[in-house]
């Protein structure tokens, strides 16, 4: 008896009955996402057509066509014409902001280690500044700092024929400061070639130390050994070729500054202030990643006989690299978006670029979605390198 | 000493050890001097430093021309906010200091509570009020340096005292209440903004200085969190469709420049609304644009809590038989949040250094002060704005600054990452 009532809620093929639709689960996930979709689309939509409407209520043309159209202004701190399109102008707006950001984020990596790196000194002077250093810079906003730069130091600059010199390497003024010059001149292909040889070989005994330190475990020194060899190819090639490569230096000629490499007033001013305000936050997260290399493993280190040097080198730095890599990557994006607040003193990034056009009557739509566009494109490359680095660090799941 | 003493097993540890870092010169050895390198470390930094010291020095006390902020003082505060309405801000601050420092007593309270059960006891250094309210402190001195009258000291106090009343009230109120100070917190956020827009007060769009940066701060924070959490818990869903959408949402609003949107919103934003929409005033659009951008990084922050989560959490709360949405908002959520606090304090701290953007949409908010104050007539072409830009700095740096320290000081306190 009991056997048959249980049959009875089953049915003939001995699975239970399905519930009714609007109880079942899957339908109703479906019938969730297909809502949410719907909604989603119909806000997209009505907002695209109140722009199609707006649009064609003032006027203003729906394409790209005006990207042919001359810029009408030239280019702070470039030979841009001012008749050349406003497509080539925002390509130059979109190099300026690789021009303060890879050498910025290279100076702010080499200033915030050191300074990471000092708060963590036995020297109490040193402890000191740092923290000092760190705390005063990431607590100020970046833009203050900026406009605190351009105007309060870098336009109460002596003229050009007044500049202030650091040596006779770099000059100040109010035009800008100027710094001293890669000059490739002569034969330089040549050169290049040779430098191209020297790296080859460099690499190719490095692999044969490593191949030798593998099967006989004398030490391989592949580092000193490949950068000696490089220079000295280079050395010689240099020598053979008539000093194809040099430095040149920035002078006070007359009125006038000749020769050197100048960043506009502008430019250092947005180098300057971001430098400092993202050395104090890779200052912090070089400090917070050694810091968490557990304890055991510098004793460890100490225990096998490590120099303070070779623990460094072998047993903290690779895993607080590891630690930081994430954060870093995020410093690093921060530092580009931040380029855009040099819009604030006219630097011509791409902000700058877009918005000026903007104002000489071009349409605002198209331009912001390209500003818009080149900016999230460099954020999401780096943020993909990032990833891509960072998979490549960690170790595998536990 | 000729006979060597066997030293017994007592003495080895009471002996004290050797006490050189408290003598001065051997503590000058130790952390200056203890070898070659770290004296010429020393002996270069030094001087650098000590160059540092004395011009700051000498350009604060000496050679800065202060005038220009004492003249300007109430303008860096609410910039062409008109002098004769200045009575309802002070009703304004009066109403938050309330609410605050209600809210703060009954977080104190909470706080406690759950010390007390965690059988954690809670003595504390005298000097800890001293160290912790230290920057804010130092402001408030800055500020009576320039003011020009006492009334606004004296109403200052008043506030102060208010709050610390409304904070002995907190601390009173029955811990099975609390829920209700969030409540309390918004209706006093928005009933100090009617005090200063309401019944024939000022608009907005003529607010300035410090008070626009504290409203677009509050304000932004305000809307952003709840939506923030939304935005973490459609991160999270089950659904694709939502998961894929949300996380458009926050890689889109976090890649993009805080500057390009503010630009957005202020040119672009107006064509997305239908014709014959009133356009939003400037503030609004600047508001929604922080909003927007905020909450993308709240959304990030909350999902970090929510992955903290242990599964079982979760397991846990369907084995009670709690439906989903309980299961989240009396399980998960409380949990997560608390866990995430001090990376949202962190959030807030950056919201109040990007509240500066906001010139980029024309706003004469703080910094855009200090940039046009030095033109004013009696100044105009000294160049001035060392001293407005450092005074500004200032006002960021000590808020800043104080935050910061106070979050590294709630994280310890909610043992966060000591489970």
């Amino acid at each position: 008896v009991s056997a048959s009532t249980q049959t009875e809620t089953a049915t003939p093929d001995g699975r239970s009955p399905r519930p009714p639709f609007w109880r079942d689960v899957r339908i109703i996930r479906i019938a969730l996402q297909v809502g949410f979709l719907l909604a989603v689309a119909a806000l997209l939509f009505w907002l695209f057509d109140n722009l199609t409407v707006n649009l064609r209520v003032l006027g203003i043309r729906r394409d790209f066509a005006f990207l042919g159209q001359p810029t009408g202004v030239p280019i702070l701190g470039s030979d841009f014409r001012a008749q050349s399109p406003i497509r080539d102008a925002l390509l130059v707006g979109f190099f300026n902001i690789l021009r303060v950001a890879v050498p910025g984020i290279l100076t702010a990596l080499v200033i915030g280690t050191l300074v990471g790196v000092g708060r963590l000194s036995t020297n109490w002077l040193v402890r000191r500044a740092a923290g000092i250093y760190v705390e005063v810079l990431r607590n100020v906003p970046p833009l203050v700092m900026l406009i605190f730069f351009y105007i309060a130091v870098l336009q109460q600059l002596p003229a050009q024929a007044d500049s202030i010199t650091a040596g006779p390497f770099a000059l100040l003024n109010v035009r800008g400061v100027y710094l001293p010059a890669l000059r490739l001149d002569g034969p330089a292909p040549a050169f290049l070639g040779v430098l191209a040889v020297a790296l080859a070989a460099a690499i190719v005994l490095g692999m044969l130390r490593t191949r030798r330190f593998d099967a006989t475990g004398q030490p391989h020194r592949r580092v000193p050994l490949g950068v000696g060899l490089f220079l000295a190819i280079a050395l010689l090639g240099w020598l053979f070729l008539g000093r194809p490569l040099g430095l040149e230096l920035p002078v006070v000629e007359g009125r006038g500054v000749a020769g050197g490499y100048r960043m506009i007033p502008e430019q250092a001013s947005v180098f300057i202030a971001l430098v400092l305000y993202t050395s104090s936050f890779i200052a912090e997260i070089v400090r917070g990643s050694i810091q968490a290399v557990a304890r055991g493993q510098t004793e460890a280190s100490d225990a096998l006989g490590l120099s303070g040097l070779q623990r460094l080198r072998f047993v903290v730095l690779p895993q607080a690299l590891r630690i930081a890599t994430p954060a870093g990557g995020n410093e690093f994006l921060n530092f580009t978006k931040n380029v855009s607040l040099g819009v604030f003193v006219a630097y011509p990034e791409l902000l700058r670029i877009g918005r000026q056009a903007v104002g000489n009557g071009f349409p605002a739509p198209q331009l912001l979605f390209i500003v818009s566009a080149g900016y999230l494109t460099l954020s999401l490359a780096i943020s993909l390198v990032t990833n891509l680095v960072n998979r490549r660090l960690q170790l595998a799941e536990r | 000493m000729a006979t060597t003493q066997p030293v017994t097993d007592d003495e080895q540890l009471t002996a004290t050890p050797p006490d050189d870092a408290t003598t001065g010169m051997a503590w000058v050895r130790k952390n200056l001097f203890p070898d070659v390198w770290n004296s010429l470390l020393t002996l270069t930094l030094g001087p650098l430093l000590a160059w540092g010291v004395f011009a700051l020095g000498r350009f604060l006390f000496v050679t800065g021309r202060w005038e220009i902020v004492t003249v300007n003082l109430t303008t860096f505060m609410v910039g062409r906010y008109p002098r004769d309405q200045l009575f309802r801000l002070w009703i304004a601050v009066a109403i938050l200091a309330l609410v605050i420092g209600l809210a703060i007593g009954v977080a104190t309270s909470v706080a406690r509570a759950a010390a007390a059960s965690a059988g954690r006891d809670h003595d504390r250094p005298w000097h800890e009020p001293v160290r912790r309210f230290g920057p804010p402190v130092m402001l408030l001195v800055v500020m009576a340096v320039f003011v020009q009258t006492a009334t606004p000291l004296l109403l200052l106090a008043a506030v102060l005292a208010l709050g610390a009343v409304a904070y002995r009230l907190g601390r009173l109120v029955p811990l099975r209440r609390r829920g209700q100070v969030n409540l309390v917190l918004v209706i006093g956020v928005i009933s100090a903004q009617v005090a200063i827009t309401g019944f024939g007060g000022v608009p907005r769009s003529a607010w300035g200085g410090l008070l626009l940066t504290f409203y677009f701060t509050i304000g932004a924070l305000l809307f952003a969190f709840p939506l923030g959490v939304v935005v973490a818990l459609g991160r999270r869903s089950t659904l694709p469709v939502v998961r894929g959408t949300c996380m458009v949402y926050i890689e889109f609003f976090r890649g993009m420049p805080l500057v390009v949107l503010l630009f957005t919103g202020w040119l672009v934003l107006p064509f997305f609304l239908p014709p014959q929409f009133p356009t939003p005033n400037i503030v609004t659009r600047a508001m929604i644009i922080l909003v927007l951008f905020t909450s993308a990084y709240v959304a990030e922050i909350v999902r970090g809590g929510l992955q903290g989560l242990p599964r079982g959490q979760r397991e846990a709360a369907q084995a009670l038989g709690l439906s989903p949405w309980k299961q989240t908002r009396l399980i998960i959520l409380p949990q997560a949040l608390r866990s995430v606090i001090p990376a949202l304090v962190g959030q807030a701290i950056s919201l109040y250094k990007d509240t500066t953007l906001v010139l980029a949409v024309g706003l004469l908010e703080l910094l855009q002060v200090a940039r046009i104050i030095p033109g004013q007539e009696a100044f105009r072409g000294q160049g001035l704005f060392a001293e407005t830009l450092v005074f500004v700095s200032l006002i960021y740096w000590v808020g800043s600054y104080w935050m910061s320290r106070e979050s590294q000081r709630l994280e310890a306190k909610l043992g966060v990452g000591e489970r």
